[in-house]
């Protein structure tokens, strides 16, 4: 295979990824502003600067907006075509790769890719956000989702397939960390204490827009906490949004793509997914907690960032 | 209900469907009667269905405007096909294979022995002149003695519905992938209408073409050789041909910076390191293909890329150099040259032509650049046009400057009225000029898939049929049977 077609089919997976997610992070952050709508006493800065910090993109955003106001950040994050990671931007770029491989991926993926992108780009897309924010959202969680199937389901799982796979897992896994980190970054109203009611709510939110409610509640009977969500979306060996499944799914696939047995490593990227894979292996909550989840996440993103410029020196600009 | 065709005017022109108002050619009939059956909203509606699958599968095409950004757009695709009988398209096919042969003989002859100027047929100075003469391939011996490998000749039909050559295009035409999508647009919108038509079917083309390119491999492939499409990009307008004949024909499709060359042999950059690449069917003009040997600022190319071609261990198609062939002053020859080679008179005639550059020519041109087309020798899309019944006097000034500035560059042609084929405009049936580019093959023997790409000038009264231009494409159905068969 082609390097550019390795790195295009890896892109596109990960801005696909990348699209879903960021529709599941502001889902998730209106639904947990829902809990405490009477009680909003602070700052539209306060409820939705964490989006912003989580995204790493305050920076951008402040540039851009003289004024901090939900609809500026909702719309930064869904529709910006300034920001390189707003959903429509992402979802020109995975249509851009995908139209730079279309040899190589299924006619099936690029109609279902290409009209995600013609949804964006004839306004009903952004007709439907008006209409209502969480069905919209809701929308393009499953088309990636949608994408992701045909992927599977058409693709000839060989090594192009294998490099959307890998672009998949790492965009995941970043990306879980983001939305469990949005958490540390929200404040609770005041007056509430951690585990209290809204505290809770938020949690169930967290797990929600991962798609973990009801796989977290017959694992844990019920009982959300903080500890008891984080140690699901970090640690949790068959729950296919855990940082932990994605790492090891990204270390299968970066096995597969070099035939390399796991356990062993033949170039950089597979040693760090190694290492990586099993630093999360042996991971128990109380470590993490210890050590602060957000200190944790933000060490986990950072080994992803070396990992995927691992994997580009390796295979692409050798 | 009244019929899609009722009032159609056919005018002044030779119409492919009616021979006069109400009286339908034999080969349409079949067609007539279907849209007897058929509402203004069941045709709307299948034009949604034709629109909406161009659309997404992405079938575009890119147009650059004054310092905007490209942006893509659908070709406008009219429903109502354009129908050649069998025996028309025998007559077609016979001049455009005899043409390739002739084209074929004079490129060898212009970079060997040179007999067409010696024996003064074609004067030194046109050839030596000629934009896109390679000097530097003098004496080369191209693989298997091809140097067309795919050419896309222009054909127009004149008000008696003569066909004649308007153009060759003998680098880099483009165009078939949408016949081969306009077919299956068809097939999805009107299946019972086809099943009965007995149209020839034109899917084998990127068989074909792999054929072609297979035949001219080195012999260093040893039989088992890796074929490429060279694309300039993603940005490029015909981008979507390029990717689509890669996945037609199951070969990769590449850019300059996915190929590199060491020790004069052409690899392409793999994750699993360096692959040889035996075959090259490049859809990058010879002055951007190797910034070591043509434009050094072109970042297209592949620095080394000649010399490896020189060595022969990687084949292009088309060679380098066929643009002599299609240069407008050189298709002047064109019959000349059928003579010269082949000792035949041309079955498709050329569109009467002057050359400002003889000078009794040129007298009679700037006396009637009102009444002529006038072209450069080297512009395609429809640029550097002046068509004088249309233009301006300004326009006309401007030419006559440019003409008398570089006579070489330029020929006049009388406004032929190209023949008109019912279109569907504004909400109803209108006359439109069409052109045919049938798009021919070289390998082991020549072949052409039945038909081609009819293109259609959308705006009333337009005769530029050029994408970039407004133009508008038709399936060309080609018929097993002959005019009187259906």
């Amino acid at each position: 295979m082609l390097s550019r077609v390795g790195d295009s089919t890896y892109w596109m997976g990960r801005y696909i990824e990348r699209a879903e997610n960021n529709a599941r992070l502001l889902d998730v952050n209106v639904q947990m502003l829902l809990d405490f709508e009477s009680r909003r006493d602070g700052t539209e800065r306060q409820f939705w600067g964490p989006i912003l910090s989580t995204l790493e993109d305050t920076e951008l955003f402040d540039e851009l907006h003289s004024e901090f106001t939900a609809a500026a950040v909702l719309d930064y994050v869904t529709f910006e075509p300034r920001n390189p990671n707003s959903i429509s931007s992402c979802i020109n770029y995975a249509r851009e790769n995908a139209r730079a491989v279309r040899d190589q991926i299924s006619s099936e993926m690029w109609e279902q890719i290409n009209a995600l992108w013609l949804y964006f780009r004839d306004g009903s897309a952004a007709r439907d956000f008006r209409a209502n924010s969480h069905e919209f959202y809701d929308k393009v969680t499953f088309a990636s989702q949608l994408f992701q199937g045909v992927t599977d389901a058409t693709m000839t799982h060989g090594e192009a397939w294998r490099f959307v796979q890998a672009g998949k897992f790492i965009e995941r896994a970043d990306s879980t960390s983001r939305i469990l980190d949005l958490k540390y970054h929200i404040l609770l109203p005041s007056g509430e204490q951690i585990g209290g009611n809204v505290d809770t709510s938020q949690w169930t939110s967290v797990l929600r827009s991962c798609s973990g409610m009801e796989a977290y509640l017959k694992i844990r009977k019920g009982d959300v906490t903080p500890w008891g969500v984080a140690e699901f979306l970090v640690c949790h060996d068959e729950f296919p949004r855990s940082i932990r499944f994605c790492v090891d799914r990204l270390d299968e696939v970066l096995h597969d793509i070099s035939s390399t047995e796991e356990g062993r490593f033949r170039n950089e990227p597979e040693r760090l997914s190694g290492l990586l894979r099993s630093q999360l292996d042996y991971a128990t909550i109380d470590s993490i907690f210890s050590h602060g989840l957000h200190e944790y996440l933000d060490g986990i993103q950072e080994k992803l960032i070396e990992l995927d410029i691992a994997f580009h020196r390796t295979y692409c600009a050798y | 209900m009244p019929s899609l065709f009722h009032n159609y005017d056919p005018g002044d022109f030779f119409d492919e469907m009616f021979v006069a108002p109400g009286e339908v050619r034999p080969h349409y009939r079949m067609l007539l009667q279907r849209a007897e059956g058929l509402s203004v909203d069941d045709f709307n509606r299948k034009r949604q269905i034709a629109e909406r699958a161009y659309l997404n599968q992405g079938i575009t095409f890119t147009v650059y405007n004054d310092k905007q950004e490209g942006t893509e757009r659908i070709f406008p695709f009219d429903l109502v096909p354009r129908i050649i009988p069998g025996d028309e398209w025998r007559h077609i096919e016979r001049g455009l294979k005899q043409r390739l042969h002739a084209l074929n003989a004079f490129l060898h002859d212009i970079y060997h022995e040179q007999r067409i100027i010696k024996e003064g047929v074609i004067p030194e100075e046109i050839i030596r002149s000629a934009k896109h003469f390679r000097p530097e391939f003098m004496g080369f011996d191209v693989p298997k003695n091809i140097y067309i490998h795919v050419c896309g000749t222009d054909l127009i039909r004149d008000r008696d519905g003569r066909y004649l050559v308007l153009e060759d295009n003998a680098r880099c035409p483009s165009g078939v992938s949408y016949v081969l999508e306009s077919r299956m647009t068809m097939k999805r919108v009107f299946p019972q209408l086809f099943a009965r038509y007995g149209v020839r079917p034109v899917d084998r083309y990127a068989q074909d073409l792999l054929d072609v390119l297979h035949h001219v491999a080195p012999a260093s492939a040893a039989g088992d050789p890796t074929t490429v499409v060279l694309t300039p990009g993603i940005y490029n307008s015909a981008y979507f041909e390029h990717s689509f004949l890669a996945r037609s024909m199951g070969i990769e499709i590449v850019t300059g910076a996915d190929l590199v060359v060491q020790n004069d042999r052409v690899f392409m950059k793999t994750t699993k390191g360096l692959k040889p690449v035996h075959v090259i069917y490049r859809r990058i003009d010879d002055d951007f293909l190797d910034p070591k040997v043509f434009r050094p600022d072109s970042l297209l190319g592949v620095p080394g890329l000649v010399e490896a071609y020189r060595k022969g261990n990687v084949s292009l198609a088309n060679s380098i150099g066929t643009g002599v062939a299609d240069d407008k002053v050189v298709y002047y020859y064109v019959p000349a040259m059928i003579k010269f080679y082949l000792g035949e008179d041309a079955i498709l005639p050329n569109v009467e032509t002057f050359l400002s550059a003889v000078p009794s020519d040129r007298k009679y041109i700037l006396q009637n650049l009102e009444n002529l087309v006038v072209k450069s020798a080297n512009e395609s899309g429809g640029y550097g046009m002046l068509i004088g019944p249309r233009a301006t006097k300004e326009e006309i000034a401007h030419f006559r400057g440019l003409i008398e500035a570089d006579p070489r560059n330029f020929i006049a042609q009388p406004v032929i009225s190209l023949s008109r084929s019912p279109t569907w405009c504004d909400g109803s049936m209108q006359g439109r000029h069409i052109d045919l580019r049938p798009f021919i093959l070289c390998g082991e023997e020549v072949r052409i898939i039945p038909g081609g790409l009819t293109r259609v000038a959308m705006r009333e009264g337009s005769l530029v049929v050029n994408s970039s231009q407004g133009g508008g494409s038709k399936d060309t159905w080609v018929l097993d049977g002959g005019s009187g068969s259906c």
